[in-house]
This record gives C-alpha cells, structure tokens and sequence, in this order.
C-alpha cells in the first residue's frame, strides 16, 4: 500500500511534470497562439466554455469517487437505503443546473455565431486584400485579381490588413483552415463561398487542407507568410517581375492531372476570369452555357436569394450589405434546397 | 462471365496477402474441423437456421467480437503509420493503402462491431426482460442476422479481391462518384453498408413491435426494465432514419451504376445534399448505438448498487428527449460549409440541449449508487469508467457544438478524439459491461472475473493514452486522416498514441484469455439458480441460465418495476408452479441463411458489375422470399409433460444448491 504522504508527492510530481511539458509546448498549441482577432475570439470561446462546463463535469469527477467509497458494500457503517430511489429536490437540480448552462452557452453561441460569421467583413482602416482561391488535386492556387497575380502552394498576405478569400473547388471538396488566423472554410466545385481573416502581425503561419480530397491530401499544406506593408508591396513589385504566367494552358496542366507538392510558383499575371471559369462547366446545366459566370452572378447580386447554393454559385448566404435584414428573410429557407423562385429568375 | 473480375484483381501488397493467407487458412481449418468432427448438422440446424431470439444474440455477438479484432488491427495500423510517417519516412505503407485502412476502420466499428453487438445484447436480453417467449418475428430476426453478416462478409472479401473505399466511413461527395473513383472501392463499401443497413431496418421493426406487443401482463411502459426503454428508443431511431441512407446509398448508386448525376459536380449533382442526407442518419446513429449502451448502465449501476435506479421516471423522460433531440442535430457536422450563421446556431442549440438529460441520466446513475451497497464486479468496473471518461466526450461535444469554436478543431485529430471518446466510454464500454452482466445468462457459467478486470484496466488506460494526445494535436492543428505528417510537433503525441493503442491490444488480449479460462473452469462457475449474480432484479434473472427455448415456462405477471426484485422479497422467485401447459414454438427455418449466401452473392455480382449472377442470386432472394409466404409450417409444440420435465429438472438443481448454500453457512 502507498503511504498518503508519498501518494500526494506522487501526485504533485506528475502534475509538475505535466504542467512544465504543457508550458514549454504551449506555443505549439496554435489554436491557442492565435495572431488574428477571429482565432483569438474563437480560442477564448473554447476556454469560456469549457470553463462553464466544468461546473458540471468537477462535482461528478467527484461524485463518482467519492459514491463509490463511501457505498462500497465492504464499508462497515455502511448506511444503506434501497427505498431512497426518488427525490424531488435532487431532481430539480440535476435538470435545472444543466438546463441553465445550457442557456448561457446556448446564448453565447448565438452572439459569436453571428459576431464569428466567416462571411462577413472585417471592420479596419485599409480595404480587404481580395484572394482567390482554388483546391485542384492536390494543390492550391492563390489568385490575386486585383493586382493580377497569382501563387501556387504558398500565400502571401499583408499583416494587419484583412484578407477576403473567396474559394473555390476544381474537383472534389476541400477545407481550406489557417489555425493561428481563424476558421476553416469548405472550398466546393461550382459553387463559391467566402471567407475573411486577418493576420495582426508578420509571420509565417502554417495553412492546410482539412477536408480529405483523395491520395494526396495529405501534401496539401502550405505556408501562409504575412508580410509587413513595406515587405508585401516590394514583394508585389517582385511578383510582377516573374516570368511565369498562369493562363489558361498552365492551369489546365495545373489541375488537368493529378500532382503531388507542386513547386511553389509566382505568376506575374493570371488568366482573365479564371476564378469564375473554373466554376462555369458546373453551371451549364441550369442552361447557362455561355452565360459567364460573372454576369449571372450579377443578375443574382441584390436579389437577395443568394442562398441557394446550388442554383446561385455565389454561397453568399446573406448578403452583408443588408446584414440584419436578410437574415430574418430568409431564415425560413436557407437550407440547400433548390428553390423555383431562383430558377425563375433564370429564364 | 466475370464482369470487371480478372486475375490482376487479386490484392498484390504483400502486408495485405498475408492477412489473407491467414484468413483462408483459418477458414480451412474451420471447415476441416466441422467436417472431421461431423458437426455441419449440429451447426446447421441448432445456429444457422435457429430462429431463437438467445442464439441469434449470441451469434450477432460472436460476429461483432470477430469484427472488432479486424476493425482494432486497423486502428493499430493508423497509429504504427503516424506514428512512424514524418518528413522523409513514409511509413510502411503509402497513401491510398492507409486511406482504406480509415475507411474501412471507421465501417466496420459503427456498421460491423457496434450495431451487431448492440443487436446481440437486445436479443439476448429484451425478450426475457419483458417475460416474453421470443421477438415478434423471429424468423424476420434471422434474416436480420444474415442480412449484417453478408454485408461483413463482402467487406472482408474486398481484403482479397479488388480494394476498399478511400473516402471514409461516411462516404464523401463527389470524390466517391465514378469520376474520382472508378474502381471497385467505393462500391464494396455501399454494397456492405447498404445490405447490414437492411438488416438493421428489419431488426428495428421486430423490437418495436416484441416491446410494444409482446409484453408480460401487467408490465406497462412505465414499468419496462430501463434497458428495455433505451433499447425501445433506438429501435425507432433506427426505423425513422436507416431509411433515409438506404435511399442515400441507392441514390450514390444510381450514379455509379446508371450514370445518374445526385452527388457529381455537373448536370445538377449536389454534393452537399450528400452530407445532409448521410448526417441525417449519421447523428442519430451515434445515439443509436449509445442509447442501449445507457441502458446497460443503468440495469448495472442498480443491480451492483442492489437499488433500484433513481429517478425512474426522469430517466425515461430523459431518453425520450434525447431520441427526440438527436433527430434534429445532424447539420452540427458540417457548420463549415457556408451555411448562413442563423442556421448553424439553431443546429448548435439543439445539439447543446442534448448535453441536458445526459447530464441528468449521469446524476440518476451516481444517485442509484448513492445510500446503495456498491459491489465491485467487472460489469461494474465498465460504468464506473464510462461516468469518468464519457463525461469527458460530452463536454467536447458541447465545445465543438458551438459553430465559430468548431471551426476551429473541425476534421482535426480533436474531432477523432472527441468521437472516440464518446463513442468507446459510450457505447463499447456499455456494450462490454453488458456483455459481461448477461454471459452468464447467455451461458450458463460465469466469466473469469480477475481476467475480466484487467481486460477493463486495458482499454481504460489505453483508451486514455490513445486518444488524449489527439486532443492536444488537434488543437496543433494537425488534420484527421492523415497518411504522412508533415510537423515534427505532433509526433511526440503519436507516440504516446501507439503505445495507448498497445494497452487496448493488452485488453482485449486479456479478454480473450478471459474467455478461454472461463470456457475451462465452466464446471466451477456453474450459474444453477438463474440469478447468477444473486442481485438480478429484472424478469431476465427469473429464467434458468442458459434459458430453456421457452425462457418462460408459465409467463410471469408483473407488479412493480423490478419485479424479480419483488418476487425475490415476497419469496416466490423460485418456486415451482404446480401445473404446466404445452408452449407454441417457432419452428428453426433455413430461409435466413439461404437468402444471406444469396445476398452476399448478390453484393459481389453487384460489386464486380457479373450482371448475370446478380440477377440470378437476386431472383433467388426474392424466390426465397415469396417461399416463406407459402410455408405454413413455421410451430411446434412442446407438450406439457417435457415442460414440466425440464422444470423440474431445474427446480431439482436450485433445491440442491439452496440446501448447499444452507449448509455452507
């Protein structure tokens, strides 16, 4: 038998152990190490919550252990009751207790669910760096169309400024999720959904696909790199330098075959379009062969039913401009479902 | 002749040829020794046909155990590879392999270990817990049987000939079209699937009804065994939602087979309908297959507290809440997929209720040991460490309910830990316990206890060292599924991981010792009076272990809830009734196992595109079926005089061992 005194030296060894290998580790924990403002947020979350929950979880840790000895059928001034088998009182506080933190979760899930929209722009001095994004198997392609440049495998951003992607699928369904920055986002072939982030200081962050997409998933990482405002326009000015271009052909051998680690690449400039015209051949059979994407996303712009992800290829599940209002118009209907109304629109 | 069938097909890795060297040859010996000791008959007419809801449970239960050793080499197998896959190591098989090792794992656990086993127990156990004398349809219950084991057998087929999927247990859209995946994987995982997911429809309708219907008098629903209340609530899960992914499965199939387009890219496919429709089933199977594990709980908890369960009537409620609940969760698993936020917050509402009566079902079971006499027992051990560790399980489940903290450890390595974590405390510890409770019933002797025990301790620790550090690199941000890792941080933890899996391997290594001394000390552990731990206190302790094919010579008429507690209190439990009458019995029929060899026929005809034999065996199905309607011989009787001759036999037995108990003491 273990003496109470070396058990509780025991105990404290271990903890010391644990607490210095979780300390040296912490910053791995990058989910914690958050540099934007959605991760950080998204990490407090975790812990407000897990906190609250343990008001829960300690008194049955302790309920188990301590039930457990003191009714132990060996126990000599056992006090046995087998008629004690209801009691209103306990009752009410083993649906009351967890009934309230349910509430206060539930109410806290509501306001970061929609604080946290991945959708909706972040508020800031500078306007949102726009990048493009496609999965192909198995690489990612970063276009950046507004100043015609595009990367494979590798992002870069500019720290402190945010970034808006919108993303894209040239084959299967994919995740893209940059953990120190914030949430994933599915990536879909036809469709286009939307993501907004923000890198409060420079770094190299580790970027990844997290939704399995076949034999080479797991080669799908890359290195998201924030720059500095001074170090993202020289580098900018660089890229135009590249003697690369991704055009159409390029991004047919890109994507036509499947490729493993692509060789990280900057092109100095991009096909026209070819955001929206990876996403057209999916489109033609609503009957939009030759319509372009881009003017039917137009036609579709402040319908306001672009929640329908199939018939509308922009995912713009509410449209931010009227934030509020969408939302309560359309909580009625935003699952998937294709929906006449839209397809009316079409004719 | 042979469809897409060739010789090249034959599996050439030579990791994978070995396992099926051995499987053929242990198949070989299996058929010598049947052969050599003349046993085809016995097993034929006593098992394969047998239409007895003890044997069928205990056959579903020897398949699941067999099922769980090959779905635990598979996990291993992912542990050994991240373990060892990390910059330049590739470990000891490449991508594609490792990914059908996942896809097949995750199958075989939910579809081949855990809703057989589940099924098993509810066989074994229900029938007898509400004073009845078999399930509603018992050869309905056979078919149910055959129809799991040839969605088992196809799967352990496709170790030999072609490939398994690559896109996971739930299947993903549109990588598991014919564009992405053209070869056989896909399909021998639906045709598996799709052919147990029947089994288990029928299986869900035949326990509806034997608990609704077939009830000893005087047993009304709030007197049912609480076992047979969570079991009740998962069957009508199972009827409301396998539906949905028989037609999700024949919906895929249609696209793989006739060219259809409802989960491609193009011509209109919807790849996210995939996810709903898979989900809407997928979540409520998760409660499933946990529900009857919670039942278990609750029949050990009371029993070893030698209580009655507190709160019955909460607790009920409680499991009609969750049943209710589960049904309406199923978008939680994809919040990630741009769904509009007040969406996604409805869908986390509802799943965070659920953390609501769980809870409460937790503090009834602690209240049950409250003022009890607590006994120690292996079944015991098991609930003692579902309430630690499933607690765990539940409050990450409450973490990844909320949408903006989900997308954060979505599809990480912390979503692996958070299902393992529920669904191994949840579900298999349950599964474990009960398994342990009810052997002796099943058997007639009971398990060695000090074996059974460490058996416990084995998945316990290991549990806990295998899956504690995939929380931790979740929230790395290292991805599931993943063939070769690409950041030194993680490997550490994988370490740690394997050797977590190795305990577990100790465990169940332990169970089987477990059973082989339990097998040869039987003469010892003799159950004689049928309560064979003395503190049964539900109509299934009222038979004699193992039950006599009419487990109930006179069927009893019930009082209270536990009512063998009552009869033990008021001493009637055992004593013999003066008069006996004939017993109606179903008859042992062969059309369950024709119509499994058919249906495996069929899943491989289908599966290799052999478009003849898949017409012929179906054909051969449908035959059968229609056979059935025109067999009318489907009782026998057996007469008073051989009821009261195994009666008394019994009767003779408990006297003696009453009349040593009294000496002894």
């Amino acid at each position: 038998m273990l003496k109470k005194s070396s058990l509780i030296s025991l105990v404290r060894g271990v903890g010391l152990i644990a607490l210095t290998f979780f300390l040296s580790g912490c910053e791995k924990f990058i989910v914690f190490n958050s540099k934007g403002p959605i991760g950080q947020k998204e990490a407090q979350l975790i812990i407000i919550a897990f906190v609250l929950m343990l008001i829960v979880v300690i008194p049955v840790f302790i309920m188990v252990f301590l039930f457990a000895w003191k009714y132990r059928a060996s126990n000599k001034e056992l006090d046995y009751k087998p008629e004690w088998v209801d009691s209103k009182k306990v009752e009410m506080v083993v649906w009351s207790i967890p009934i309230a933190i349910i509430l206060v979760l539930g109410t806290l899930s509501w306001i970061y669910t929609h604080k946290l929209d991945p959708y909706k722009p972040l508020k800031h001095d500078l306007p949102a760096l726009q990048v493009q994004v496609i999965s192909t198997d198995w690489n990612w392609i970063f276009i950046y169309p507004e100043e015609n440049i595009a990367t494979i495998n590798e992002l870069i951003i500019q720290a402190d400024r945010p970034v808006s992607f919108k993303l894209t699928s040239s084959t299967v369904m994919t995740s893209m999720f940059i953990p120190q920055l914030g949430h994933q986002m599915y990536a879909m072939a036809g469709m286009q959904t939307q993501l907004n982030l923000l890198a409060e200081e420079p770094g190299i962050y580790q970027g990844l696909n997290i939704e399995y997409s076949g034999t080479g998933y797991h080669t799908m990482h890359f290195k998201a790199i924030a720059k500095t405002a001074d170090e993202f326009n020289a580098w900018l000015a660089e890229a135009k330098q590249s003697p690369d271009v991704l055009n159409r052909a390029k991004y047919d051998e890109i994507s036509g075959q499947r490729i493993m680690n692509y060789p990280i690449t900057t092109y100095s400039s991009v096909e026209p379009n070819l955001f929206l015209d990876v996403m057209a051949p999916y489109m033609e059979w609503m009957g939009h062969v030759g319509v372009h994407p881009e003017d039917y996303l137009e036609s579709q712009g402040h319908s306001g039913h672009g929640h329908h992800h199939h018939a509308a290829p922009d995912m713009n599940h509410d449209s931010h401009s009227d934030h509020d209002m969408t939302h309560e118009d359309h909580s009625g209907h935003d699952m998937h479902t294709m929906d006449t109304d839209t397809l009316n629109i079409n004719k | 002749m042979f469809g897409k069938l060739t010789t090249g097909d034959i599996v050439q890795d030579p990791l994978t040829l070995i396992v099926v060297i051995g499987m053929i040859g242990g198949a070989i010996a299996v058929v010598a020794g049947l052969t050599y000791f003349k046993k085809w008959g016995y097993l034929w007419r006593e098992w394969l046909t047998s239409v007895d809801h003890k044997k069928i449970g205990i056959m579903y239960i020897v398949f699941s155990l067999v099922m769980l050793l090959r779905g635990f080499a598979d996990g291993i197998m992912m542990r050994t590879q991240q373990a060892m896959a990390i910059g330049e190591s590739q470990g000891f098989m490449d991508a594609h392999h490792f990914d059908q090792i996942f896809s097949a794992h995750g199958t075989i656990m939910i579809i081949f270990v855990a809703m057989p086993f589940l099924f098993g127990l509810m066989n074994l156990v229900i029938p007898q817990q509400i004073g009845a004398r078999d399930v509603a349809f018992p050869l309905l219950n056979n078919i149910s049987l055959w129809l799991t084991t040839a969605g088992g057998a196809l799967m352990m087929i496709s170790l030999a000939l072609g490939e398994f999927s690559n896109t996971g247990w739930t299947g993903l859209a549109p990588l598991f079209g014919l564009e992405y995946n053209p070869y056989v994987g896909v399909d021998y995982w639906m045709w598996s699937f799709q052919l147990a997911g029947i089994g288990s429809t029928l299986g869900g309708v035949n326990f509806i009804v034997t608990i609704l219907k077939m009830r000893a008098p005087g047993m009304k629903l709030m007197k049912m065994p609480i076992f047979t209340w969570t079991s009740f609530t998962a069957n009508v899960l199972v009827v409301l939602t396998f539906p949905v992914i028989t037609i999700a499965l024949l919906m895929l199939t249609m696209d793989r087979y006739l060219g259809m387009h409802f989960f491609t890219n193009d011509l209109g496919g919807n790849m996210m309908q995939w996810n709903n429709l898979f989900w809407m089933w997928g979540h409520p199977e998760v409660y499933i297959v946990v529900l009857p594990s919670f039942g278990v709980f609750s029949e050990v908890v009371a029993a070893f507290s030698k209580k009655r369960i507190f709160g019955y009537t909460s607790l009920v409620y409680a499991t009609g809440v969750i049943m209710f609940l589960s049904a309406l969760v199923w978008l939680h698993h994809f919040y990630t997929m741009a769904n509009n936020p007040s969406v996604n917050v409805f869908f986390s509402i509802t799943t965070m209720a659920i953390a609501i009566p769980t809870g409460v079902k937790i503090f009834n079971w602690l209240f049950t040991m409250y003022k009890g006499k607590i006994s120690f027992a292996t079944p015991m051990y098991w609930t003692m460490g579902f309430l630690v560790l499933f607690v765990l399980g539940g409050m990450t489940g409450v973490l990844l309910s909320i949408p903006p903290a989900d997308f954060m450890v979505h599809n990480s390595a912390f979503l692996v830990a958070h299902f393992h974590n529920t669904l191994i405390p949840g579900a298999l510890f349950g599964y474990l316990a009960g398994f342990s409770y009810w052997f002796p019933k099943a058997m007639g002797f009971r398990l060695n206890e000090k074996w059974g025990k460490l058996s416990f301790w084995g998945w316990a620790v290991g549990f806990v060292l295998a899956f504690m550090p995939l929380y931790a690199t979740g929230f790395m941000g290292m991805p599931r599924r993943l063939a070769h890792l690409n950041n030194p941080d993680w490997t550490p933890y994988m370490y740690i991981a394997l050797v977590g899996a190795c305990i577990i391997g100790l465990g169940i290594f332990a169970m089987l010792v477990q059973l082989f001394l339990s097998v040869k000390d039987r003469k010892k552990n003799m159950d004689v009076t049928g309560d064979s731990w003395g503190y049964g206190r539900t109509l299934e302790w009222h038979t004699s272990s193992p039950p006599a094919d009419y487990n109930f010579a006179i069927i009893p008429t019930v009082k209270e809830i536990d009512d063998f507690n009552r009869m033990k209190e008021e001493g009637i439990a055992f004593k013999q009734p003066e008069k006996y009458f004939p017993i109606v019995m179903p008859k042992n029929r062969p059309h369950g196992a024709i119509i499994g060899v058919l249906t495996i026929v069929f899943g491989f005809a289908m599966v290799w595109h052999i478009w003849w034999l898949a017409i012929v065996s179906f054909v051969g199905i449908i035959g059968t079926v229609v056979a059935i309607g025109f067999d009318d011989d489907s009782e026998y009787v057996i007469p008073a005089e051989e009821v009261k001759r195994i009666e008394d036999e019994r009767f003779a037995k408990i006297r003696e061992a009453m009349a040593q108990k009294t000496n002894n003491e």
